[in-house]
């Protein structure tokens, strides 16, 4: 590591340097920083595949790869988007970074834990990675491992499985590591209702990861145990039922969701009431949103199985708890939407990713009603609809919260600004490129497109075309985005402690932070949101 | 450390414990005996779900500890409970 | 760590309730195949009961009472350390692996008892039995197996726990590992007693 300036005060980034003072740190910054710089490269590479689907669809036929290079590659794509990049995502990173600085604390409560879940993740991710080069074919089940297929294909599925395996693991330590802190270690004066809305979305989020994630591991053993020892489970030939395969999948898969967008939430929820200078709006509907979100979400695992056989009550009783959690999501829209009324709003590029998570999450939370609904949903099922919905829901919601999150962060993390015009103009592209490439799939969803196809018919051309536009748009985005934090994340100007003049605990203390975040421990006597001097009407 | 606070269980509640989980296995042994058809599964099952919660507050000391932990415990087996209950709903009606 | 690192104290609340959520989520490891033998017993209860006849209900009634009894033991650990009485305590978690030792015997019999009988998934027998009794049989081994994990997994902690009580670094006053190794191999006892029943006394 060098340094710009040898008279920088000491804080986390440079009080120790060199390789192994990072991937030994038991610091809870440097961790988060670690989970982001390997998720950025795995968000890349799988980006990378997600672009070169793209240009394979530009015309009907084969154009650029092979039908069986296609089906591994939408397979690796999903593998590392969910299990390596989004799953992990924000509360690896986010959480990591800011959850202890946020609630007043030197550290999360298992430092060792910490480093080790990291080094359990990057095992998990090299693994995943080595299924798609070892011999023979990469895996080409989809992400979703669904039996028989995966149970019998000649590909590389069971070192996936165990890639998925291990990364669930990490996924359940972090998820341990933050409901502790969360209990034990909060500040002095910060009682549970005068914790900042990030972390409460952390603790829902954990209580998810911690008890739905043992269940996709079993069941990724038993379809191992099926590989290699017929045991049948799943085997109608043996007495098994591949339905059941789904149900234990869903269980884990459909709250893994909540695990992905429950903390972009709470990024967001963090960033409104910063750039309107005026408290959150409903803080304890958000709190116990959050937390009925990750306890209905936790029962609403069957409406991805609306198709598969499942009998008609349970459809009906998913597809009607389906529609209960949208009430939840849906008070948080409208509490961010109070929140900036009336305040002074400032359009920095934080805020501009946050309303424009706002917008893509409300189009894939409707069209996940659409699909919630039974009837509808055997028109949409396993059509490009769904993945255009999907994609709204993980790369609209979550991936530019992401976004926004690192750009509200980011001089906090780094002590250094970025420059804004450049990101106002990255975030056009990236708003443009998005609706452009996913809004398509909707309209050829709805006319008979299925997913995950390699060829299609002719007629389809026009959207598909579109759709691949919006992917290149998107990429300049993407390279501008990325270059614009990069640069400057080691030349920016130097950002002073607060320059969004945020009331939460992390603005509090200098940018980087120190190496324990507080000189004293903190003693909280008030809510999180309140500002001095509210520039409101 | 908060050990002052921590509960020393006896050495003679412990053997009390064990002579009643011990009763209980041999009535669940000797249940089955008694051909009671379908009870055979729901018998066993409460047996077990008692013996269990015996172990559970005498020996891992949920008796002793805060009762944040013993909502955590109630909770997540009753959520494993209701998870089974809505899986039946499938596959009671198919 | 160097001393510049963070303090790595962590109190006994919080290890605790760490080694707790642990343990949750190996309720639900375990969870998951109790959803399929959930749903395979309803589907075929009579081959169950037929399949169960093949296991031999002492054996397993015997492991039950060697694993209450190890439960015992390590609960007395407990009480052992607590009062400082190191000695009583290595003793306690001595005769705890020995019965751990005893349960894995027994299980290592009974397998191969299984598996000369070509009772195993994916044999020639079991490829002509009735459906219900490949499902039996799949999840008598993947239960069991994954049981017989843990065992081995506590009985390495608690190995830990005699090196680190001789060593001095568990004592009256510092004891959180011996706690939570505790706490696991109640863990393995607790989800015997659900196994007990539903594998052997369904007959």
């Amino acid at each position: 590591m060098t340094h710009s300036t040898t008279a920088e005060p000491l804080n986390y980034l440079n009080h120790k340097t060199g390789l192994w003072s990072w991937l030994s740190s038991t610091d809870h910054k440097r961790i988060g920083l670690l989970y982001l710089y390997s998720i950025t490269i795995f968000f890349c590479a799988a980006a990378v595949l997600g672009l070169l689907m793209r240009i394979e669809k530009i015309a009907p036929g084969q154009t650029i790869m092979s039908a069986q290079t296609y089906n591994g590659m939408f397979t690796i794509h999903g593998i590392i988007m969910v299990f390596i990049v989004v799953i992990p995502g924000l509360a690896a990173v986010f959480g990591n970074i800011m959850l202890p600085i946020m609630i007043g604390a030197k550290d999360v409560a298992f430092p060792k834990l910490n480093l080790f879940s990291w080094y359990v993740y990057i095992s998990g991710a090299f693994l995943g990675l080595y299924s798609q080069f070892a011999n023979g074919h990469s895996p080409d089940t989809g992400w979703t491992f669904y039996v028989p297929y995966s149970a019998e294909a000649s590909s590389n599925v069971v070192i996936a499985l165990t890639a998925a395996f291990v990364l669930g693991f990490a996924s359940i330590l972090t998820g341990l590591n933050f409901i502790v802190t969360i209990h034990r270690m909060r500040a002095p004066g910060m009682t549970w209702f005068r914790m900042p809305l990030f972390p409460w979305s952390l603790y829902a989020t954990a209580w998810i990861q911690i008890l739905a994630t043992p269940i996709i591991g079993i069941t990724l053993l038993m379809v191992i145990a099926e590989r290699t020892f017929h045991i049948g489970f799943f085997d109608p030939a043996l007495g098994g039922d591949p339905v059941l395969y789904q149900h234990l999948f869903w269980i884990y898969s459909h709250p893994a969701v909540y695990v992905m967008i429950l903390p972009a939430m709470g990024v967001v929820t963090e960033i409104f009431p910063t750039f309107s200078q005026k408290p959150v709006f409903g803080y304890v509907p958000i709190v116990f949103s959050s937390m009925a979100i990750a306890l209905v979400g936790y029962f609403v695992w069957g409406h991805h199985m609306f198709t598969s056989g499942i009998s008609y009550e349970s459809r009906w009783f998913f597809s009607f708890l389906t529609f209960l959690v949208a009430i939840p999501s849906a008070i948080k829209v409208f509490n961010w939407l109070s929140t900036m009324y009336g305040g002074s709003v400032d359009l920095k590029p934080p805020l501009l990713f946050a309303i424009s998570f706002i917008f893509l999450f409300t189009i894939g939370g409707f069209t996940g009603l659409t699909l919630g609904s039974l009837a509808t949903n055997i028109q949409l099922h396993n059509t490009d609809f769904v993945v255009a919905h999907f994609h709204y829901i993980i790369f609209g919601g979550m991936g530019f919260a992401f976004f926004a999150g690192i750009h509200y962060w980011f001089p906090k993390i780094y002590g250094r600004m970025y420059n804004f015009r450049w990101a106002n103009i990255s975030w056009g592209f990236l708003f443009a490129g998005f609706n452009l490439l996913y809004f398509p799939l909707f309209v050829i969803g709805i006319q008979g497109m299925p997913r995950r196809y390699f060829d299609y018919d002719p007629k389809f051309q026009t959207g598909e075309v579109i759709s691949t536009i919006g992917a290149f748009i998107l990429f300049i985005g993407l390279i501008g985005m990325i270059s614009n934090l990069v640069y400057h994340s080691k030349r920016g100007a130097i950002a002073p402690a607060n320059p969004w003049h945020g009331v939460t605990l992390e603005w509090q203390i200098p940018s980087p932070p120190p190496h324990e975040n507080f000189d004293e421990v903190p003693v909280i006597t008030r809510e999180p949101y309140v500002f001095d001097h509210p520039h409101t009407n | 450390m908060k050990n002052h606070e921590n509960h020393i269980s006896s050495d003679t509640l412990n053997w009390t414990v064990l002579v009643i989980l011990l009763i209980l296995t041999t009535i669940s042994i000797l249940a089955i005996k008694m051909h009671l058809g379908a009870f055979t599964v729901a018998l066993a099952l409460i047996l077990a779900s008692i013996k269990v919660t015996i172990v559970l507050t005498y020996f891992m000391h949920l008796k002793f500890e805060n009762s944040l932990l013993r909502i955590m415990v109630g909770g997540v087996f009753l959520l494993f409970a209701i998870v089974i209950a809505i899986t039946f709903i499938d596959y009671y009606f198919r | 760590m160097s001393s510049t690192e963070h303090s790595e104290h962590i109190d006994s609340d919080t290890g605790k309730m760490g080694m707790w959520l642990f343990l949750f989520t190996e309720l639900f490891l375990f969870g998951g195949l109790f959803i399929v033998y959930a749903v395979m017993r309803s589907k075929y209860a009579a081959d169950f009961h037929h399949a169960a006849l093949e296991l031999n209900a002492f054996v397993g009634a015997t492991n039950t009472v060697v694993l209450l009894v190890s439960s015992m033991t390590v609960a007395m650990s407990l009480t052992a350390i607590q009062q400082n009485r190191s000695g009583k305590a290595i003793g306690l978690i001595l005769i705890t692996l020995i019965l751990a030792g005893v349960f894995m015997v027994n299980k290592y019999f009974e397998w191969g008892h299984k598996i000369g009988l070509h009772l195993y998934p994916g044999s020639d027998v079991m490829k002509t039995m009735p459906h219900g009794e490949i499902m039996f049989f799949g999840l008598y081994f993947m239960m069991t197996g994954l049981h017989a994990i843990h065992v081995i997994i506590g009985g390495i902690l608690l190995t830990i726990v005699i090196r680190k009580i001789q060593s001095g670094k568990i004592s009256s006053s510092h004891y959180l590992l011996q706690e939570n190794a505790a706490l696991y191999w109640h863990l393995v006892d607790l989800i015997w007693i659900f196994l007990f029943p539903l594998l052997y006394l369904i007959t």
